[in-house]
């Protein structure tokens, strides 16, 4: 069980909360991810990547986007709240060293995982070149934060309402042919987001590493719902990932898995849209 | 096996059991031979495969001592022989005869912690029932004294009185036992270093205890409550648990040692990592391990389409690939969410099958069909990704292998579709892998299967291990006996440190 200690809207959609969860603030390290339930017996088991972490206070942060009826619910949970369930850090951490120079690339609710990497990439001596991108003003996140460990920052959004009007993969495609090509790319935001980038930096041979979010069930490596092909093998995104070689990444296998309960999931944004028509209309009443 | 009424076993067990327990004392071995072996009263097979109740009903009270009186007797017990953890079994079907139950629940609980759980689910056809000398004289195993069904029998007897005796704990020694993972290995641990008064802590990675017994075996096997009552007797006992706590990531392993102040870890982690067939087509949508299903509709409790936020496939056609309890329990769960058809492809055949054979008759009966000697060559999707279909290749037995065995040998040319949209893939596991790669310290064979001594001990000092972990996927019953044998090796451990300190 874990209590909520703060609760912040970062945009429409977008939630960030700190959970007091001492015993994961003392073991995680970047990369790594929870899982957490809204309710011990019918909830969904909900993966989500630690933004940051407060070993002092023992707290974590998570940012998540309300997708669907689970994300909805824990979107409704408030600051002095208990999560009945929580459990993590789990995945491999990200392998940090001095690479030289990295640039790293997050869309949308990418950007907080993408953040406790960029932090302790530059940590470790990188020069860190950050581009991050939303489809439009409202979706951009952690804006501030980024930019102050960026060595370069570029902000774009799909419709040109803030930053560049562009897609990142079009500054990606400009930093890697620059004549001091980057050593490595982190591309982390929805599947063809990192799909994209992955193709951009292909040609460039530029290593870009991806964080997949699979759908997962318990996170240890015992029911095998997390599989990916990597280069021809299948991994498990709990316990080899979450972080693989994009370029060997089959995102549109791991695209179509994505949608595996698609109808499911319209049937339940369906009922839970009912059932907020029913309380509004109740509380015209 | 044909289905029958219930009731109609039940009066029929009467009307017996009035005309032999007058004399149960003068039995000789020809007359018990005699005595109608009892059938397992079941849910009609239609209805139950619209629900989630237990499918076995258990014996009644008549039905118990008639097959109790069945028993020979024997001096030299070879059923005792077979059991993991050598429960004293004539002694304990002589009290049902006798019609002392609790005496029977005695007997039974001074060798196995979980009775009314081993009495579902252990394979008695190939331990204890094998060399029954009734089911040998017989010549049916399935006629051999129905030993588990007893022993379910007695432990839901006692639970029914409502008083299961909590076994005594010693006064507090001072010393800390760390549990990790919940399983049946993980329980017994627990259960048999607390009864010695050391202080013990399960650490379990789910949000629920019981293991594969939980998450994996589904509730018209073994349903939850009998976990619950389990798990219970443990608290009573003052055993502590800390759900959602993932050994080796939580914590280090050996942190719990060095940080924690455990005296002694015992890891129980089970089984992991299910296999693939490796074939195309396997990560189409629709392709899912028996594990992941069978989680998401126990666990996560998905067969409550309404209630739970966990999805779970809709299927109208599957094929469940494999043949043992795992493939049993895919198939009826993925019938009792109301697939059409279901069928087991099978690669070699029903006799090779390691399903318990209650399991396999039950499956038939709610109408599961078999498909023997077949093996999927790959499996073929829609343009979204989809399962629609699986190519399928039929075999033959060919010449005995080294253990005897008749080999299945593919038929060239022999391809043929089945019309399915979903597959569920229960061929085995691998070793869970999270210890061995958070623990560098740990020797592990290259299945990654924990190595151990006669004693359970790890390589790492005050570290044990037992249960599936060790053994790669095995049984309750065999994971039972491991956790027993670690846990006498931990208490001499501690009882060695306790002496030490005292002088
Ligand atoms: C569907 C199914 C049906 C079966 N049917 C039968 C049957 O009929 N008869 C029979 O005898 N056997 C059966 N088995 C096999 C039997 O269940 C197992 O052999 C047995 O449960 C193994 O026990 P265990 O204690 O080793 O581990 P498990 O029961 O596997 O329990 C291990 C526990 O450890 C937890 N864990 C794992 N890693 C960590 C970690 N790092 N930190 C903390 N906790 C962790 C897991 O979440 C789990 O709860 C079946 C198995 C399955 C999957
Ligand atoms: S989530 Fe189950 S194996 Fe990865």
């Amino acid at each position: 069980m874990s209590r909520i200690i703060h609760k912040e809207q970062l945009s429409k959609d977008v939630f960030l909360m700190r959970l007091e969860a001492p015993l994961i603030a003392e073991e995680r390290k970047a990369g790594q991810f929870i899982i957490l339930q809204t309710d011990e017996d019918l909830g969904e088991r909900i993966p989500l990547t630690i933004a940051d972490a407060d070993e002092d206070e023992g707290s974590i942060t998570i940012i998540f986007q309300v997708v669907g009826k689970s994300t909805n619910d824990l979107s409704h949970l408030n600051k002095g709240d208990d999560i009945p369930v929580l459990v993590g850090p789990l995945g491999m951490p990200t392998h940090i060293e001095n690479f030289g120079t990295v640039v790293c690339v997050g869309g949308g609710i990418g950007v907080a995982p993408l953040h406790p990497i960029a932090q302790a990439l530059k940590k470790a001596g990188n020069k860190v070149i950050t581009i991050i991108g939303a489809r439009n003003k409202d979706l951009i996140i952690l804006e501030d934060k980024m930019k102050e460990i960026a060595d370069e920052f570029i902000v774009c959004t799909d419709d040109g309402s803030y930053g560049r009007k562009a897609l990142v993969t079009e500054p990606l495609k400009e930093i890697c042919k620059r004549e001091e090509k980057p050593n490595m790319a982190i591309a982390i935001g929805p599947p063809v987001m990192m799909k994209f980038c992955a193709e951009t930096t292909r040609p460039y041979e530029v290593f870009t590493q991806v964080s997949l979010n699979t759908i997962m069930v318990d996170g240890t490596g015992m029911c095998g719902g997390c599989r990916v092909n990597v280069g021809g093998e299948v991994k498990f995104v709990c316990v080899d990932g979450p972080e693989f070689d994009g370029h060997k990444v089959d995102f549109d296998n791991m695209m179509m898995r994505l949608n595996s309960y698609k109808d499911f999931e319209k049937k339940k944004a369906h009922e839970c849209n009912l059932e907020l028509e029913v309380a509004k209309k109740e509380a015209e009443l | 096996m044909s289905h029958e009424n219930p009731e109609t076993i039940a009066d029929q067990a009467r009307e017996w059991l009035a005309e032999y327990i007058v004399k149960k004392d003068d039995l000789k071995p020809k007359d018990r031979l005699a005595i109608p072996s009892q059938e397992m009263p079941a849910q009609d097979p239609i209805e139950r495969g619209k629900n989630l109740d237990e499918v076995a009903l258990g014996f009644t009270m008549e039905q118990a001592r008639l097959e109790a009186l069945r028993c020979l007797q024997c001096k030299k017990n070879t059923c005792v022989d077979d059991c993991p953890v050598a429960i004293d079994i004539p002694g304990f079907i002589k009290h049902i005869a006798d019609g002392d139950m609790q005496a029977a629940a005695d007997t039974i609980k001074e060798s196995s912690l979980l009775p009314s759980i081993c009495g579902r689910v252990c394979p008695q056809e190939t331990q204890c029932q094998e060399h029954c000398k009734v089911g040998m004289a017989l010549k049916d195993i399935d006629k051999g004294v129905g030993i588990g069904r007893l022993e379910r029998f007695v432990a839901d007897w006692e639970r029914a009185t409502g008083n299961i005796r909590v076994p005594e704990v010693k006064p507090a020694t001072g010393k800390k036992v760390a549990v990790v993972g919940s399983g049946p290995a993980g329980l017994v641990v627990a259960a048999d270093v607390r009864r010695e008064g050391h202080d013990v802590t399960i650490f379990e990675a789910f949000h629920k205890m019981g293991g594969v017994m939980r998450y994996g075996i589904p509730e018209f096997r073994l349903p939850n409550e009998i976990i619950d009552q389990e798990i219970d007797t443990l608290n009573k006992m003052g055993v502590k648990f800390q759900t959602n706590y993932v050994v080796g990531r939580t914590r280090k392993l050996t942190d719990l040692i060095d940080k924690d102040g455990f005296d002694a870890v015992f890891v129980g982690t089970g089984a992991g990592l299910p296999y693939f067939m490796g074939i195309e087509g396997e990560n189409l949508v629709g392709v899912f391990s028996a594990n992941e299903y069978l989680t998401r509709a126990n666990l996560m409790k998905a067969f409550d389409k309404k209630e739970s936020n966990t999805p779970i496939y809709e299927s109208k056609k599957v094929a469940v690939l494999g043949g043992g309890n795992v493939a049993m329990d895919a198939a009826r769960m993925a019938l009792r969410l109301g697939a059409e058809k279901v069928y087991v492809v099978y690669r070699r055949t029903e006799k090779e099958m390691p399903a318990r054979n209650e399991e396999i008759e039950h499956a038939k009966e709610e109408g599961i069909e078999f498909h023997f000697l077949r093996n999927p060559k790959r499996i073929l999707g829609t343009e979204d990704g989809r399962v629609k279909a699986m190519e399928v290749l039929k075999y033959e037995l060919g010449e005995p292998d080294d253990s005897g065995r008749r080999r299945p040998v593919v038929i060239e040319g022999s391809e043929f579709m089945m019309e399915v949209d979903t597959v569920l893939v229960s061929i085995g596991n691998g070793s869970n892998p999270l210890i061995s790669q958070t623990t560098p310290d740990m020797s592990v064979n290259k299945w990654g299967n924990i190595k151990v001594d006669e004693k359970q001990k790890s390589s790492i000092n005050k570290i044990y291990a037992g249960g599936d972990i060790v053994l790669g996927a095995a049984t309750v019953i065999l994971a039972m006996g491991e956790g027993r044998r670690a846990a006498k090796a931990i208490n001499e451990q501690l009882a060695n440190e306790l002496a030490v300190q005292s002088n």
